[in-house]
Protein backbone atom coordinates (compact mmCIF):
# COMPACT_ATOMS: atom_id res chain seq x y z
CA UNK A 1 0.00 0.00 0.00
CA UNK A 2 1.48 3.34 -0.75
CA UNK A 3 0.61 6.44 0.88
CA UNK A 4 -1.94 7.58 -1.79
CA UNK A 5 -4.54 4.77 -0.70
CA UNK A 6 -6.58 7.28 1.22
CA UNK A 7 -8.33 9.85 0.36
CA UNK A 8 -7.64 12.96 2.03
CA UNK A 9 -8.21 16.91 1.36
CA UNK A 10 -5.61 18.72 1.54
CA UNK A 11 -7.83 21.60 3.74
CA UNK A 12 -9.47 19.36 6.17
CA UNK A 13 -13.15 19.00 6.05
CA UNK A 14 -16.09 17.42 8.21
CA UNK A 15 -19.61 17.43 8.27
CA UNK A 16 -21.33 20.88 9.60
CA UNK A 17 -24.90 19.42 10.06
CA UNK A 18 -26.79 16.73 9.15
CA UNK A 19 -30.38 15.55 8.66
CA UNK A 20 -32.15 12.43 8.89
CA UNK A 21 -35.85 11.62 7.35
CA UNK A 22 -37.93 8.54 8.08
CA UNK A 23 -41.77 8.47 6.41
CA UNK A 24 -44.37 7.73 9.42
CA UNK A 25 -45.62 4.17 8.25
CA UNK A 26 -44.72 0.85 9.17
CA UNK A 27 -45.22 -2.61 7.73
CA UNK A 28 -44.21 -5.42 9.64
CA UNK A 29 -42.14 -8.34 8.20
CA UNK A 30 -44.96 -11.10 9.49
CA UNK A 31 -47.57 -8.93 7.80
CA UNK A 32 -45.36 -9.80 4.26
CA UNK A 33 -45.14 -13.21 5.09
CA UNK A 34 -48.95 -13.17 6.16
CA UNK A 35 -49.47 -13.03 2.46
CA UNK A 36 -46.35 -14.40 0.71
CA UNK A 37 -45.04 -17.16 3.11
CA UNK A 38 -48.24 -18.89 5.15
CA UNK A 39 -47.19 -17.09 7.81
CA UNK A 40 -43.65 -17.76 8.88
CA UNK A 41 -42.80 -16.88 11.85
CA UNK A 42 -38.85 -17.27 12.38
CA UNK A 43 -36.18 -16.19 10.05
CA UNK A 44 -37.63 -12.36 9.02
CA UNK A 45 -34.69 -10.17 8.17
CA UNK A 46 -36.20 -7.91 10.11
CA UNK A 47 -39.20 -6.65 12.17
CA UNK A 48 -40.65 -4.10 10.26
CA UNK A 49 -39.81 -1.33 7.25
CA UNK A 50 -40.48 2.09 6.79
CA UNK A 51 -43.38 2.73 3.85
CA UNK A 52 -43.52 6.29 2.37
CA UNK A 53 -46.78 7.98 2.36
CA UNK A 54 -48.58 8.50 -1.14
CA UNK A 55 -47.36 12.45 -1.49
CA UNK A 56 -44.13 10.91 -0.54
CA UNK A 57 -40.62 10.46 -2.79
CA UNK A 58 -36.85 10.78 -3.00
CA UNK A 59 -37.80 14.83 -3.56
CA UNK A 60 -40.08 15.34 -0.56
CA UNK A 61 -38.28 13.17 1.26
CA UNK A 62 -34.60 14.64 0.42
CA UNK A 63 -36.11 18.09 0.92
CA UNK A 64 -37.05 17.20 4.73
CA UNK A 65 -33.34 16.10 5.32
CA UNK A 66 -32.07 18.72 3.77
CA UNK A 67 -34.23 21.31 6.13
CA UNK A 68 -32.60 19.44 9.49
CA UNK A 69 -29.23 19.38 7.91
CA UNK A 70 -29.39 23.04 7.11
CA UNK A 71 -31.27 23.75 10.77
CA UNK A 72 -28.13 22.16 12.76
CA UNK A 73 -25.54 23.65 10.13
CA UNK A 74 -26.57 27.37 10.58
CA UNK A 75 -25.20 28.66 7.55
CA UNK A 76 -27.51 30.50 4.22
CA UNK A 77 -28.53 28.73 1.81
CA UNK A 78 -27.02 30.46 -0.32
CA UNK A 79 -23.01 29.40 1.41
CA UNK A 80 -23.93 25.70 -0.56
CA UNK A 81 -21.86 25.59 -3.67
CA UNK A 82 -23.48 22.09 -4.52
CA UNK A 83 -26.65 19.84 -3.52
CA UNK A 84 -25.68 16.44 -5.38
CA UNK A 85 -28.56 13.25 -4.19
CA UNK A 86 -27.79 9.69 -4.36
CA UNK A 87 -30.31 7.25 -4.85
CA UNK A 88 -31.95 4.81 -6.47
CA UNK A 89 -35.47 5.80 -6.73
CA UNK A 90 -35.43 9.47 -8.44
CA UNK A 91 -38.55 10.42 -8.95
CA UNK A 92 -37.69 10.93 -12.88
CA UNK A 93 -35.83 9.26 -15.19
CA UNK A 94 -34.82 12.53 -16.67
CA UNK A 95 -34.41 16.03 -14.26
CA UNK A 96 -33.00 16.30 -11.76
CA UNK A 97 -33.74 16.06 -7.69
CA UNK A 98 -31.29 18.14 -6.78
CA UNK A 99 -32.84 21.07 -8.40
CA UNK A 100 -36.18 20.65 -7.00
CA UNK A 101 -34.14 20.57 -3.80
CA UNK A 102 -31.92 23.52 -4.18
CA UNK A 103 -35.20 25.43 -4.61
CA UNK A 104 -37.06 24.28 -2.03
CA UNK A 105 -34.36 25.06 0.77
CA UNK A 106 -33.26 28.35 -1.00
CA UNK A 107 -29.86 27.16 -2.32
CA UNK A 108 -30.20 28.40 -6.20
CA UNK A 109 -28.82 29.77 -8.68
CA UNK A 110 -25.32 29.69 -7.53
CA UNK A 111 -24.86 26.01 -7.43
CA UNK A 112 -23.99 22.59 -8.78
CA UNK A 113 -26.85 20.53 -8.70
CA UNK A 114 -27.04 16.55 -9.80
CA UNK A 115 -28.32 13.03 -9.06
CA UNK A 116 -26.11 10.13 -8.31
CA UNK A 117 -26.44 6.74 -8.47
CA UNK A 118 -24.53 3.90 -7.45
CA UNK A 119 -27.05 1.32 -6.12
CA UNK A 120 -27.00 1.83 -2.19
CA UNK A 121 -24.06 4.00 -1.90
CA UNK A 122 -24.19 6.75 -4.08
CA UNK A 123 -25.33 8.84 -0.96
CA UNK A 124 -21.54 8.38 0.43
CA UNK A 125 -19.96 8.63 -3.22
CA UNK A 126 -21.76 12.18 -3.33
CA UNK A 127 -20.14 12.35 0.24
CA UNK A 128 -16.74 11.98 -1.31
CA UNK A 129 -16.87 14.55 -3.53
CA UNK A 130 -18.08 16.99 -1.43
CA UNK A 131 -15.15 16.12 0.82
CA UNK A 132 -13.38 17.04 -2.93
CA UNK A 133 -14.82 19.90 -3.64
CA UNK A 134 -14.75 21.70 0.06
CA UNK A 135 -11.30 20.56 0.43
CA UNK A 136 -9.66 21.75 -2.33
CA UNK A 137 -10.91 25.51 -1.92
CA UNK A 138 -13.08 25.18 -4.76
CA UNK A 139 -16.58 25.38 -2.44
CA UNK A 140 -17.13 26.25 1.41
CA UNK A 141 -20.17 24.30 1.54
CA UNK A 142 -21.61 21.22 -0.05
CA UNK A 143 -24.70 19.05 0.46
CA UNK A 144 -24.52 15.43 -0.02
CA UNK A 145 -28.08 13.33 0.49
CA UNK A 146 -28.63 9.84 0.36
CA UNK A 147 -32.09 8.93 0.39
CA UNK A 148 -34.46 6.24 -1.40
CA UNK A 149 -38.03 5.06 -1.36
CA UNK A 150 -36.28 1.22 -2.50
CA UNK A 151 -38.23 -0.93 -4.56
CA UNK A 152 -39.52 -4.83 -3.90
CA UNK A 153 -40.91 -6.86 -6.22
CA UNK A 154 -43.98 -8.87 -4.49
CA UNK A 155 -43.04 -11.83 -2.99
CA UNK A 156 -39.81 -11.55 -3.51
CA UNK A 157 -36.84 -11.50 -0.54
CA UNK A 158 -36.46 -7.88 -0.61
CA UNK A 159 -40.04 -7.02 -0.39
CA UNK A 160 -39.42 -7.69 3.17
CA UNK A 161 -36.47 -4.94 3.53
CA UNK A 162 -36.59 -2.20 0.89
CA UNK A 163 -37.26 0.57 3.03
CA UNK A 164 -37.78 4.24 2.81
CA UNK A 165 -35.85 7.03 4.18
CA UNK A 166 -32.16 8.73 4.48
CA UNK A 167 -30.10 11.43 5.44
CA UNK A 168 -28.58 14.47 4.23
CA UNK A 169 -24.87 16.12 5.36
CA UNK A 170 -23.26 19.77 4.56
CA UNK A 171 -20.12 19.15 4.29
CA UNK A 172 -17.83 21.99 5.21
CA UNK A 173 -14.55 23.48 6.87
CA UNK A 174 -13.06 21.17 9.67
CA UNK A 175 -13.14 24.44 12.03
CA UNK A 176 -17.22 24.74 11.57
CA UNK A 177 -17.85 21.46 11.80
CA UNK A 178 -19.41 19.15 14.51
CA UNK A 179 -16.96 15.83 13.13
CA UNK A 180 -14.08 15.87 11.51
CA UNK A 181 -14.15 13.37 8.53
CA UNK A 182 -10.30 12.93 8.51
CA UNK A 183 -10.50 10.41 5.76
CA UNK A 184 -11.90 7.94 3.19
CA UNK A 185 -10.83 5.03 1.23
CA UNK A 186 -13.18 3.56 -1.20
CA UNK A 187 -12.89 -0.58 -2.38
CA UNK A 188 -14.71 -1.08 -6.45
CA UNK A 189 -15.04 -3.76 -8.51
CA UNK A 190 -17.70 -5.09 -10.79
CA UNK A 191 -19.67 -7.50 -9.23
CA UNK A 192 -23.16 -8.09 -10.48
CA UNK A 193 -24.74 -9.23 -7.30
CA UNK A 194 -28.00 -7.05 -7.86
CA UNK A 195 -29.04 -4.44 -11.04
CA UNK A 196 -32.50 -2.83 -11.82
CA UNK A 197 -32.48 -2.51 -16.08
CA UNK A 198 -33.68 0.18 -17.85
CA UNK A 199 -38.13 0.32 -17.62
CA UNK A 200 -37.66 -2.74 -15.16
CA UNK A 201 -40.03 -1.50 -11.77
CA UNK A 202 -37.90 -4.18 -9.65
CA UNK A 203 -34.82 -4.84 -9.54
CA UNK A 204 -33.16 -8.56 -9.52
CA UNK A 205 -30.45 -10.00 -7.58
CA UNK A 206 -27.98 -12.72 -7.49
CA UNK A 207 -29.18 -14.26 -4.19
CA UNK A 208 -26.94 -15.90 -2.15
CA UNK A 209 -24.08 -14.51 -4.77
CA UNK A 210 -25.02 -10.97 -2.52
CA UNK A 211 -23.13 -12.31 0.31
CA UNK A 212 -19.25 -13.10 0.56
CA UNK A 213 -17.95 -11.74 -3.12
CA UNK A 214 -20.56 -8.51 -2.66
CA UNK A 215 -21.18 -7.56 0.46
CA UNK A 216 -18.73 -8.72 2.98
CA UNK A 217 -15.40 -8.83 0.72
CA UNK A 218 -16.38 -4.96 -0.41
CA UNK A 219 -17.21 -3.42 3.17
CA UNK A 220 -14.36 -5.58 4.93
CA UNK A 221 -11.88 -4.25 2.17
CA UNK A 222 -12.70 -0.39 2.61
CA UNK A 223 -12.99 -0.71 6.22
CA UNK A 224 -9.70 -2.59 7.10
CA UNK A 225 -7.60 -1.01 4.80
CA UNK A 226 -8.84 2.40 6.06
CA UNK A 227 -7.97 1.32 9.40
CA UNK A 228 -4.59 -0.27 8.37
CA UNK A 229 -3.80 3.36 6.59
CA UNK A 230 -4.58 5.41 9.83
CA UNK A 231 -3.24 2.86 11.84
CA UNK A 232 -5.98 2.12 14.08
CA UNK A 233 -8.09 -0.48 15.05
CA UNK A 234 -11.81 -1.41 15.61
CA UNK A 235 -10.79 -0.80 19.58
CA UNK A 236 -9.93 2.95 18.74
CA UNK A 237 -13.64 3.42 17.72
CA UNK A 238 -16.30 4.58 20.03
CA UNK A 239 -19.17 3.48 17.14
CA UNK A 240 -19.36 1.54 14.05
CA UNK A 241 -22.22 1.74 11.19
CA UNK A 242 -22.26 -0.28 8.42
CA UNK A 243 -24.69 -0.71 5.51
CA UNK A 244 -27.43 -2.37 6.63
CA UNK A 245 -29.35 -4.39 4.09
CA UNK A 246 -31.38 -6.93 6.70
CA UNK A 247 -30.15 -7.21 10.22
CA UNK A 248 -27.47 -10.27 10.20
CA UNK A 249 -24.86 -8.74 7.32
CA UNK A 250 -24.05 -5.55 9.46
CA UNK A 251 -23.52 -7.60 12.74
CA UNK A 252 -21.30 -10.07 11.20
CA UNK A 253 -19.74 -7.55 9.27
CA UNK A 254 -18.76 -6.41 12.22
CA UNK A 255 -17.75 -9.24 13.70
CA UNK A 256 -15.35 -9.76 10.88
CA UNK A 257 -13.81 -6.53 11.60
CA UNK A 258 -13.69 -6.61 15.39
CA UNK A 259 -16.35 -4.78 16.50
CA UNK A 260 -18.36 -5.41 19.57
CA UNK A 261 -22.56 -5.16 19.41
CA UNK A 262 -22.33 -2.54 21.69
CA UNK A 263 -20.06 -0.26 19.60
CA UNK A 264 -23.06 -0.79 16.54
CA UNK A 265 -26.09 -0.81 18.26
CA UNK A 266 -27.04 3.03 17.64
CA UNK A 267 -26.69 2.82 14.29
CA UNK A 268 -28.04 -0.78 13.57
CA UNK A 269 -31.39 0.85 12.30
CA UNK A 270 -32.41 -1.80 9.85
CA UNK A 271 -34.99 -3.64 12.54
CA UNK A 272 -36.96 -0.99 13.05
CA UNK A 273 -36.91 1.21 9.75
CA UNK A 274 -35.38 -1.93 6.92
CA UNK A 275 -33.01 -1.29 4.33
CA UNK A 276 -33.22 2.64 3.31
CA UNK A 277 -30.64 1.80 0.34
CA UNK A 278 -28.77 4.85 -0.35
CA UNK A 279 -29.99 5.77 2.95
CA UNK A 280 -29.16 2.66 4.57
CA UNK A 281 -25.63 3.13 6.37
CA UNK A 282 -25.83 7.28 6.67
CA UNK A 283 -29.11 7.61 8.43
CA UNK A 284 -27.28 5.34 10.81
CA UNK A 285 -24.74 7.93 11.24
CA UNK A 286 -27.27 10.45 11.74
CA UNK A 287 -28.70 8.25 14.94
CA UNK A 288 -25.30 7.93 16.32
CA UNK A 289 -24.55 11.73 16.12
CA UNK A 290 -27.39 12.52 17.53
CA UNK A 291 -26.03 10.71 21.17
CA UNK A 292 -22.17 11.46 20.49
CA UNK A 293 -20.24 13.25 23.20
CA UNK A 294 -16.62 15.19 21.32
CA UNK A 295 -14.09 13.23 21.14
CA UNK A 296 -16.00 9.91 20.00
CA UNK A 297 -14.28 8.02 16.99
CA UNK A 298 -16.89 6.78 14.54
CA UNK A 299 -16.47 4.50 11.10
CA UNK A 300 -18.81 4.50 8.56
CA UNK A 301 -18.54 1.95 6.02
CA UNK A 302 -21.34 1.98 3.13
CA UNK A 303 -21.98 -1.02 0.79
CA UNK A 304 -23.61 -0.64 -2.83
CA UNK A 305 -24.33 -3.26 -5.30
CA UNK A 306 -22.50 -3.37 -8.62
CA UNK A 307 -20.17 -3.36 -6.45
CA UNK A 308 -18.21 -1.04 -4.25
CA UNK A 309 -17.68 0.47 -0.56
CA UNK A 310 -16.88 3.93 1.29
CA UNK A 311 -15.28 3.72 4.28
CA UNK A 312 -14.99 7.18 6.11
CA UNK A 313 -12.64 7.91 9.54
CA UNK A 314 -14.82 10.67 11.53
CA UNK A 315 -14.02 12.19 14.83
CA UNK A 316 -16.77 14.33 16.88
CA UNK A 317 -16.05 17.96 17.94
CA UNK A 318 -17.25 20.15 20.84
CA UNK A 319 -19.84 21.33 17.78
CA UNK A 320 -21.99 18.59 18.39
CA UNK A 321 -23.40 19.75 21.74
CA UNK A 322 -24.58 22.98 20.64
CA UNK A 323 -25.83 21.28 17.13
CA UNK A 324 -27.40 17.88 18.03
CA UNK A 325 -30.49 19.46 19.21
CA UNK A 326 -31.94 21.96 16.38
CA UNK A 327 -33.70 19.50 14.49
CA UNK A 328 -35.71 16.47 14.64
CA UNK A 329 -33.84 13.47 16.04
CA UNK A 330 -33.37 10.43 14.14
CA UNK A 331 -34.97 8.33 17.40
CA UNK A 332 -37.97 10.82 16.86
CA UNK A 333 -39.01 9.99 13.20
CA UNK A 334 -38.67 6.12 13.79
CA UNK A 335 -40.84 6.66 16.97
CA UNK A 336 -43.65 8.40 14.88
CA UNK A 337 -45.38 5.27 13.46
CA UNK A 338 -48.58 4.19 12.08
CA UNK A 339 -48.49 0.74 11.21
CA UNK A 340 -50.14 -0.63 7.89
CA UNK A 341 -51.92 -4.17 6.39
CA UNK A 342 -50.30 -5.60 3.18
CA UNK A 343 -53.56 -3.60 1.08
CA UNK A 344 -52.90 -0.46 2.27
CA UNK A 345 -48.69 -0.94 1.79
CA UNK A 346 -49.52 -2.13 -2.04
CA UNK A 347 -51.56 1.02 -2.61
CA UNK A 348 -48.86 3.41 -0.66
CA UNK A 349 -46.33 1.81 -3.42
CA UNK A 350 -48.32 1.93 -6.40
CA UNK A 351 -48.13 -1.98 -6.35
CA UNK A 352 -51.82 -2.60 -7.71
CA UNK A 353 -52.21 -1.21 -11.48
CA UNK A 354 -55.18 0.67 -12.57
CA UNK A 355 -54.61 0.87 -16.17
CA UNK B 1 -50.74 21.31 -19.30
CA UNK B 2 -50.24 24.16 -17.11
CA UNK B 3 -46.09 24.39 -16.78
CA UNK B 4 -45.75 28.13 -16.62
CA UNK B 5 -47.78 28.51 -13.72
CA UNK B 6 -46.12 25.89 -11.92
CA UNK B 7 -42.75 27.22 -12.57
CA UNK B 8 -43.68 30.80 -11.63
CA UNK B 9 -45.25 29.80 -8.34
CA UNK B 10 -42.64 27.54 -6.98
CA UNK B 11 -41.06 29.67 -4.16
CA UNK B 12 -44.44 30.52 -2.57
CA UNK B 13 -45.05 26.40 -3.16
CA UNK B 14 -42.11 24.59 -2.09
CA UNK B 15 -41.41 26.65 0.73
CA UNK B 16 -43.79 29.14 1.86
CA UNK B 17 -42.24 32.36 0.37
CA UNK B 18 -44.12 35.48 0.69
CA UNK B 19 -43.97 39.08 1.24
CA UNK B 20 -43.59 41.11 4.03
CA UNK B 21 -44.87 44.69 3.86
CA UNK B 22 -41.60 47.49 4.66
CA UNK B 23 -43.83 49.76 5.36
CA UNK B 24 -46.17 47.94 8.41
CA UNK B 25 -44.45 44.83 8.54
CA UNK B 26 -47.76 42.79 7.73
CA UNK B 27 -47.00 39.38 6.25
CA UNK B 28 -48.21 38.34 3.47
CA UNK B 29 -49.44 35.14 2.14
CA UNK B 30 -49.98 34.53 -0.80
CA UNK B 31 -47.64 37.69 -2.15
CA UNK B 32 -50.04 39.63 -3.64
CA UNK B 33 -47.10 42.57 -4.12
CA UNK B 34 -49.76 45.33 -2.30
CA UNK B 35 -49.79 45.42 1.22
CA UNK B 36 -53.51 44.07 2.31
CA UNK B 37 -53.21 46.22 5.34
CA UNK B 38 -52.02 49.18 4.61
CA UNK B 39 -52.33 49.26 0.89
CA UNK B 40 -49.10 50.28 0.02
CA UNK B 41 -46.34 48.15 -2.33
CA UNK B 42 -44.82 45.62 -0.77
CA UNK B 43 -42.48 43.27 -2.51
CA UNK B 44 -39.86 42.18 -0.07
CA UNK B 45 -39.79 38.57 0.06
CA UNK B 46 -40.23 36.69 3.34
CA UNK B 47 -39.99 33.31 4.10
CA UNK B 48 -42.50 31.86 6.79
CA UNK B 49 -41.65 29.62 9.54
CA UNK B 50 -44.11 26.60 8.37
CA UNK B 51 -45.61 26.74 11.64
CA UNK B 52 -49.19 27.47 12.39
CA UNK B 53 -52.76 25.53 13.89
CA UNK B 54 -55.69 24.14 12.50
CA UNK B 55 -58.06 26.76 12.22
CA UNK B 56 -60.68 24.53 10.75
CA UNK B 57 -60.79 21.25 8.43
CA UNK B 58 -63.14 19.01 6.46
CA UNK B 59 -62.35 15.44 4.81
CA UNK B 60 -62.77 15.30 0.81
CA UNK B 61 -63.91 11.64 0.16
CA UNK B 62 -65.22 12.69 -3.93
CA UNK B 63 -61.86 14.57 -4.80
CA UNK B 64 -61.35 16.99 -7.84
CA UNK B 65 -59.89 15.80 -11.04
CA UNK B 66 -56.13 15.07 -10.36
CA UNK B 67 -56.25 14.22 -6.81
CA UNK B 68 -58.43 11.39 -6.65
CA UNK B 69 -55.60 9.24 -6.31
CA UNK B 70 -55.04 10.33 -2.81
CA UNK B 71 -58.58 10.72 -1.57
CA UNK B 72 -59.67 10.71 1.22
CA UNK B 73 -57.98 13.13 2.54
CA UNK B 74 -58.47 16.60 4.88
CA UNK B 75 -57.91 20.08 4.11
CA UNK B 76 -57.62 22.54 6.65
CA UNK B 77 -57.65 26.43 6.97
CA UNK B 78 -54.10 27.00 8.52
CA UNK B 79 -53.17 29.55 10.90
CA UNK B 80 -49.89 30.91 10.46
CA UNK B 81 -47.69 31.93 13.61
CA UNK B 82 -47.25 35.22 11.12
CA UNK B 83 -50.86 36.04 10.65
CA UNK B 84 -52.35 34.45 7.38
CA UNK B 85 -54.53 32.00 7.23
CA UNK B 86 -53.43 29.33 3.96
CA UNK B 87 -55.22 26.48 2.84
CA UNK B 88 -53.56 23.26 2.23
CA UNK B 89 -53.68 19.62 3.21
CA UNK B 90 -53.05 17.88 6.24
CA UNK B 91 -51.19 14.65 5.61
CA UNK B 92 -49.27 11.95 7.87
CA UNK B 93 -52.52 12.14 9.65
CA UNK B 94 -51.65 8.78 10.34
CA UNK B 95 -54.51 7.17 12.81
CA UNK B 96 -55.04 10.12 15.66
CA UNK B 97 -57.89 12.33 14.78
CA UNK B 98 -57.49 16.39 13.84
CA UNK B 99 -58.58 18.63 16.01
CA UNK B 100 -59.28 22.42 15.77
CA UNK B 101 -56.33 24.11 17.45
CA UNK B 102 -53.89 20.97 16.66
CA UNK B 103 -49.91 22.70 16.42
CA UNK B 104 -48.89 21.87 12.52
CA UNK B 105 -46.03 22.65 10.43
CA UNK B 106 -45.02 22.95 7.07
CA UNK B 107 -44.11 20.18 4.70
CA UNK B 108 -43.08 20.17 1.03
CA UNK B 109 -45.29 16.94 -0.68
CA UNK B 110 -46.28 15.96 -4.09
CA UNK B 111 -49.51 17.30 -4.83
CA UNK B 112 -50.75 15.93 -7.91
CA UNK B 113 -49.46 14.66 -11.60
CA UNK B 114 -49.72 17.58 -14.33
CA UNK B 115 -52.10 15.56 -16.38
CA UNK B 116 -51.05 12.05 -15.96
CA UNK B 117 -48.39 9.85 -15.19
CA UNK B 118 -46.13 11.46 -17.74
CA UNK B 119 -46.68 15.02 -16.68
CA UNK B 120 -44.25 17.20 -14.39
CA UNK B 121 -45.32 16.38 -10.94
CA UNK B 122 -46.44 18.98 -8.97
CA UNK B 123 -45.32 19.73 -5.13
CA UNK B 124 -46.03 22.39 -2.79
CA UNK B 125 -46.56 22.41 0.88
CA UNK B 126 -49.30 20.55 3.51
CA UNK B 127 -49.11 20.20 7.08
CA UNK B 128 -48.97 17.59 9.54
CA UNK B 129 -49.07 17.14 13.33
CA UNK B 130 -45.36 18.99 14.48
CA UNK B 131 -43.25 16.37 15.29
Amino acid sequence: MTNNTLLKPSRPVGIVGYGAYVPRYRIPAKEIARVWAGGKASGLPVKEKAVPGLDEDVITMSIEAARNAMARAQIAPSQLRAIWVGSESHPYAVKPTSTVVGEAIGAVPHIQAGDWEFACKAGTEAMVAAMGFVGSGMAEYAMAIGMDTAQGKPGDALEYTAAAGGAAFVIGPAENSLAVINASYSYVTDTPDFWRREYQRYPEHGVRFTGEPAYFNHITSSAKTLMQELGLTAKDYTWAVFHQPNTKFPQRAAQMLGFTPEQIAPGLLVPLIGNTYSGASIIGLTAILDIARPGDRILLASFGSGAGSDAFDIVVTEKILERAGLATRTQEYIARRTEIDYATYARFRDKITMK
Amino acid sequence: MEIPRHWRLKKQRYALVGEVCPHCDYKIFPPRDVCPNCGDEAKTLYTFSGRGEVFSYTTIYEAPTGFDSMAPYTVALIKLEEGPMVTAQLTDLGDQPVEIGMPVEMVTRKMRNDGDERGVIVYGYKFRRRV
